[in-house]
């Protein structure tokens, strides 16, 4: 028999394919992403946009006509009590925005968190002090009040009062906010782990012969700490998903053309009795998508922690 | 123990200067003109001219921030239509509530209160006893379901959560009356029965990821030599697990306790919003909409001032708790 040698992320890598949890997540994201992807095409395999109104199809009070809120084989999960607006592919549309701003906002933050965690790990002093006071003062401030008084100041620094705000515009500072609170955490994690690597051998050795900060920081230190990097990237995910829908739903920076899934709920709520499907709907889509990113993280975790076992 | 208390007091108040000073930044200094917001659109110059005047606007931001924390500590004089002496713990005056926001605070606190405290209780007991009873019979089909519990918890959003409970126990069954808030003293069950919705929700929750975080803590300590030790000393199974595994794996629970009501306590903005109660959060959000910066300052202040408390209480309790912890 042959002994092959397999490299640690090989056999990561193995652990995950096999592992059924990460099988079952793994392929509800890509399901989501897909449908994300491909709003467009859907809109127009579905025939409907996201703006269309069918007041023809609620009944004089504006409530949607038949079972369910309206549910039928031209509405897949619907209609919008008021408006009329088609809820499937809004939840579309909304899954869009949010995998986009959760994802570069994850992107963001990481790499915030991994530079700064790494700096302040290597080379401790003053700008770890700094660093880890940064990181009591981020946890210390009421994240959603602040975001949610930003958004209007930082807008208004922009524009004027009467202005009209582009939707990209709200989305890049929900991103901004969230990447501004969002690295701690891993800057934390990353520092920890610094310090423990920073008096192994390697490091001394790359040291002694003359290596600079950059090189220290990224070919060094940095490929000893993926793992740790990739699982916080994961987790961090679904909870911007999370803070994006929390935003929406007190009602900050998504305007209202933008299809987004907390604000639906909000709106939602004032149907709770007349029409739950209404409620329904989003709620189940936004806890399926961060249910698939919790349990792909934590698959993930195992997978890349040999002694870990659940 | 001295030295590391002051040590930490200094810090916390190092802390909560910073943030002030952060927020009255992000609030007065950024914004073009911040009365305008104030201000609704049919507001009259005059007016507009007046709570300029009145907020010290036109001098330099140094002094406006002197000003405001000298209020916090000594009082201070605001001007007649922002009714006259302010007392010691002077946040500033609201013009849309025509309230100084030491009273607007005083009265939704209670609220915030009465919401998070039981909730809190609910949630660590549910939490820490559903993990130990999942750690102790591993691999049983209680463990199983509490993983199932913890993994479906860790998911769900409160307002989803909120809405089906509501949808169920008031608008279906009807057992329960619209959720709302009534004074503790007024009338106690009023009182439990508007609420106990909120801390159902809110203990659903967050217990999820109290058990999961308690379980796995748990197991490492059952797995460590002191508890071998203890079980080969010929200690009975409530002594090993109730006097040496417990206090060691509680720590990192009590750390996240400790956060989280902190956070907490600085309003539940999500819950108050789903309930339609009005707290801590809901205020925060409401001055906010409105553009009241004063009120958005207190709100704001006051949320860090738990967070930092709580902070500093979790600090002293790991050195109680923990047998290992050694301060120095």
């Amino acid at each position: 028999m042959r002994v092959v040698g397999r490299s640690p992320g090989q056999l990561a890598w193995r652990r995950l394919y096999r592992d059924r949890t990460a099988q079952v997540s793994g392929a509800m994201l890509v399901l989501f992403v897909l449908l994300a992807l491909a709003a467009p095409l859907i809109e127009l395999a579905y025939g409907i946009g996201p703006r269309d109104q069918f007041q023809d199809r609620l009944d004089a009070s504006g409530m949607p006509l038949g079972y369910a809120g309206g549910v039928s084989g031209d509405h897949f999960f619907g209609l919008e009590p008021g408006l009329g607006r088609d809820v499937f592919i809004r939840l579309v549309y909304g899954l869009r925005t949010s995998l986009f701003i959760a994802l570069t906002a994850a992107v963001l933050s990481t790499v915030l968190g991994v530079v700064l965690g790494a700096l302040a790990g290597y080379l401790g002093g003053w700008l770890d002090a700094v660093l880890s006071w940064v990181t009591d003062l981020t946890l210390a401030m009421p994240f959603l009040v602040i975001a949610l008084a930003l958004t209007p100041t930082v807008t208004l620094r922009f524009y004027g009062p009467r202005d009209a705000v582009p939707a990209a515009f709200g989305v890049g500072v929900l991103i901004a906010v969230f990447a501004l609170f969002g690295w701690t955490g891993t800057a934390r994690l990353v520092r920890g782990q610094v310090l423990g690597l920073r008096e192994r051998e390697f490091v001394a050795a790359a040291r002694a012969s003359g290596a600079g900060l950059g090189h220290m920081l990224f070919r060094q230190l940095l490929p000893n700490l993926w793992a740790p990097i990739l699982v916080s990237f994961s987790l961090a995910v679904p909870q911007f998903v999370t803070g994006e829908a929390a935003l929406s739903f007190i009602g900050v920076g998504l305007t209202e053309e933008t299809p987004s899934f907390g604000r639906m709920i909000y709106q939602s709520l004032d149907y709770l009795q007349t029409d739950p499907a209404f409620v329904f709907f989003p709620g189940v889509t936004i806890f399926a998508l961060v249910c698939a990113f919790n349990l792909f993280g934590d698959a993930l975790r195992d997978a890349l922690d040999p002694r870990s076992s659940r | 123990m001295v030295r590391f208390l002051v040590q930490r007091i200094l810090s916390a108040v190092l802390t909560l200067f910073a943030v002030s000073v952060l927020t009255f930044l992000m609030f007065f200094a950024l914004p073009r003109d911040p009365v305008s917001g104030m201000c609704p659109k049919n507001c009259n110059p005059e007016r507009l001219a007046r709570v300029r005047q009145e907020l010290g606007l036109r001098d330099p931001l140094v002094s406006q921030y002197a000003g405001y924390l000298k209020g916090i500590f000594t009082g201070r004089e605001l001007g007649t239509a922002q009714g006259g002496r302010c007392d010691a713990p002077c946040l500033g005056w609201s013009y849309v509530n025509n309230e100084a926001v030491t009273d607007t605070l005083a009265r939704v606190l209670p609220v915030t209160l009465s919401i998070v405290v039981p909730a809190a209780v609910l949630w660590l007991l549910l939490g820490v006893g559903l993990g130990l009873v999942s750690a102790l019979r591993r691999g049983s089909w209680l463990d199983r379901a509490a993983i199932g519990f913890s993994l479906t918890g860790a998911s769900l959003q409160l307002y989803f959560v909120g809405a089906v409970l509501m949808l169920v126990f008031v608008y279906t069954l009807r057992w329960l009356p619209v959720p709302g808030y009534t004074p503790l003293a007024e009338h106690p069950v009023r009182w439990a029965g508007g609420l106990v919705l909120a801390w159902c929700s809110l203990a659903l929750l967050f217990s999820a990821s109290y058990a999961r975080l308690f379980r796995a803590q748990l197991l490492e300590t059952l797995s460590e030599d002191f508890i071998r030790t203890a079980r080969a000393k010929g200690l009975g199974r409530a002594r090993v697990y109730g006097r040496h595994a417990l206090r060691a794996a509680i720590t990192p629970v009590v750390t996240v306790a400790g956060l989280d009501v902190g956070a907490a306590l600085g309003g539940t903005v999500i819950t108050e919003t789903t309930f339609g109660i009005q707290g801590l959060g809901r205020t925060a959000v409401d001055a906010v909409r409105a553009g009241d910066l004063p009120t958005i300052m207190g709100t704001v202040l006051i949320a860090a001032v738990f967070v930092v408390l709580a902070n500093l209480l979790v600090d002293v309790l790991y050195a109680a708790v923990d047998p290992r912890v050694r301060l120095g």
